[in-house]
């Protein structure tokens, strides 16, 4: 059996289209490493050195152990900065989510406006709210808190609206079919069904946020991230390794955390 | 006497037409189901009985009561009077047997007892003589996701009887299910009506089914009502008219069963 030729031709166009993608894209990157004086051999070639230098400087030493209790007083702060507001973003995503949700939303109308702001607070990076809230409330913690606050809500709304709709929608026909009320469907049928993702999303959650407090705290002066500022740009290098190795424990100690709090949920 | 009347009714979903004058009448205590190929309507005639569609004309009285203007507290009202089943049972599946079926009170409790779930003593012991006449003792608490297709759909009737309804809507009840437990189902449906004289209003995609457990069958075709009379009346030039195209495959699957 021979290929028609009406395929054919589709066929053709669409390998041609893929080449022109792959032309396209191998162009731009040349172009920009042009534009900003980046140099991919040259960058290759630093490598062993940048290692090498590591490999001296980036060392903990004794001078860095006696940073050590600060480090862990500011790693600790830095947590516990993310997971507040990771839950607090996680209560005001559930309730923003009934609304957004096509299964519980009261009115359309509720659920486009929830959906947009969502979207806004999702889609401004988390570091770029951190600079709109530094304007505003300066340099602290609450700085920090709010921006990783907002990121959380836009993305958590979403992925709860989802979870809601994918899991709930039929449940929650019964329910109204029965003559329950709309405040009865959501606490009898839509919280048991979708309560193993909600924790799942605000662990996952949890994990990104204490690695954006990272970067968000060398903006707002707060946490260990202005920590490894300071140590980095005083030259206290062996300091400053130790607050990497401090972030790399906990980060994997909250995703193994997480993982086994996961298992025994679902 | 009529326990359900729909006159005139229409239903339109952008462009489609789903319902289009249609008017029927139901009497208390008998077992209707509605035929015809997936898409001519049946549902939305089904949820346009208790306003989980709403109509966009005509209307439809239920026990003395016209549905179709009734306002949010009444139509909670006359909810807790319509039993519904559905093809996909629309259990909650994390939680209990018991807890489903307690489900089917909220519409009779206050809104604060619903929303925390409180039931009293004498609420649970209805929930549970209930399962013990549909055979689910064993299974009380047991969380939903565990149980079989067949064991889910008796709590989802479970669920609709504690309603004490006056009529149960069922929608595909079966189409979900082996032949074992669809018949099961179906045994069970025909003695609830027999016995509790519950109003049954059923869509049904196995023709010889709708003939061996109906009083009255209703062909819908294309949103409209082709055939609506005694079940053992129905004639095969009268399937092929509701079926069209597909009455072969229907027609056939029926010599086979």
């Amino acid at each position: 059996m021979s290929t028609p030729p009406a395929v054919s031709r589709v066929l053709f166009r669409r390998n041609l289209l893929f080449l022109a993608g792959v032309v396209f894209v191998g162009a731009l990157t040349v172009g920009s490493s042009l534009a900003t004086d980046f140099s991919f051999p040259a960058g290759l070639a630093s490598v062993p050195k940048a290692f090498s230098w590591m490999a001296v400087n980036f060392i903990p030493n004794a001078r860095a152990l006696k940073a050590l209790p600060n480090i862990g007083l500011k790693l600790a702060e830095t947590v516990l900065v993310s997971i507040m507001a990771t839950v607090l973003a996680g209560g005001a995503a559930l309730v923003l989510a009934i609304f957004a949700s096509r299964t519980t939303r009261p009115h359309p109308a509720a659920s486009a406006v929830v959906r947009l702001v969502a979207s806004v607070c999702r889609n401004v990076p988390v570091v770029a709210w951190a600079m709109i809230f530094l304007l505003s409330f300066g340099q602290n913690v609450l700085t920090g808190l709010l921006a990783l606050f907002i990121g959380t809500v836009g993305y958590l709304t979403r992925a709860y609206a989802e979870a809601i709709d994918e899991t709930a929608e039929s449940s929650v026909e019964a329910l109204r079919a029965s003559g329950a009320s709309w405040l009865q469907t959501v606490a009898q049928a839509v919280f048991p069904s979708v309560l193993p993702q909600i924790t799942s999303w605000m662990l996952y959650m949890l994990e990104t946020n204490i690695r954006d407090a990272t970067l968000v705290g060398i903006l707002t002066g707060t946490g260990i991230g202005f920590l490894f500022d300071i140590y980095y740009k005083s030259m206290n290098y062996s300091s400053a390794a130790l607050v990497v190795l401090g972030i790399i424990i906990v980060v994997i100690a909250i995703e193994s955390t997480s993982n086994a709090l996961r298992k025994v949920i679902l | 006497m009529a326990i359900l009347e729909i006159t005139h009714l229409s239903k339109r979903y952008k462009d489609v037409l789903a319902l289009s004058d249609v008017s029927l009448k139901v009497r208390a205590g008998e077992f209707v189901t509605v035929i015809g190929r997936s898409g001519a309507g049946k549902s939305t005639l089904l949820r346009c009985v208790n306003r989980l569609v709403e109509a966009n004309s005509g209307s439809i009285e239920f026990d003395g009561v016209q549905v179709l203007t009734l306002k949010k507290q009444d139509l909670r009202h006359l909810r807790t009077r319509i039993g519904m089943i559905f093809q996909h049972f629309n259990l909650v599946p994390r939680q209990t047997v018991i807890e489903n079926v307690l489900h089917g009170l909220l519409g009779y409790k206050s809104t604060l007892a619903g929303v925390l779930g409180f039931y009293t003593a004498e609420e649970k012991e209805k929930a549970f003589d209930i399962l013990d006449r549909l055979g689910l003792k064993d299974q009380i608490h047991k969380r939903c996701d565990q149980l079989s297709g067949g064991q889910k759909q008796r709590v989802g009737i479970a669920r609709a009887l504690i309603q004490e309804p006056r009529l149960i809507l069922c929608d595909e009840p079966i189409a979900s299910l082996d032949p074992g437990s669809a018949k099961k189902i179906m045994d069970k449906l025909y003695r609830i009506s027999r016995d509790l004289n519950i109003t049954i209003l059923m869509n049904l995609h196995q023709v010889d089914v709708a003939i061996k457990y109906s009083d009255r069958i209703i062909g819908v075709r294309e949103g409209r009502i082709v055939y609506d009379d005694d079940a053992q009346k129905l004639k095969k030039k009268t399937v092929a008219e509701i079926y069209g195209s597909e009455a072969e495959d229907i027609l056939f699957e029926e010599q086979a069963g």
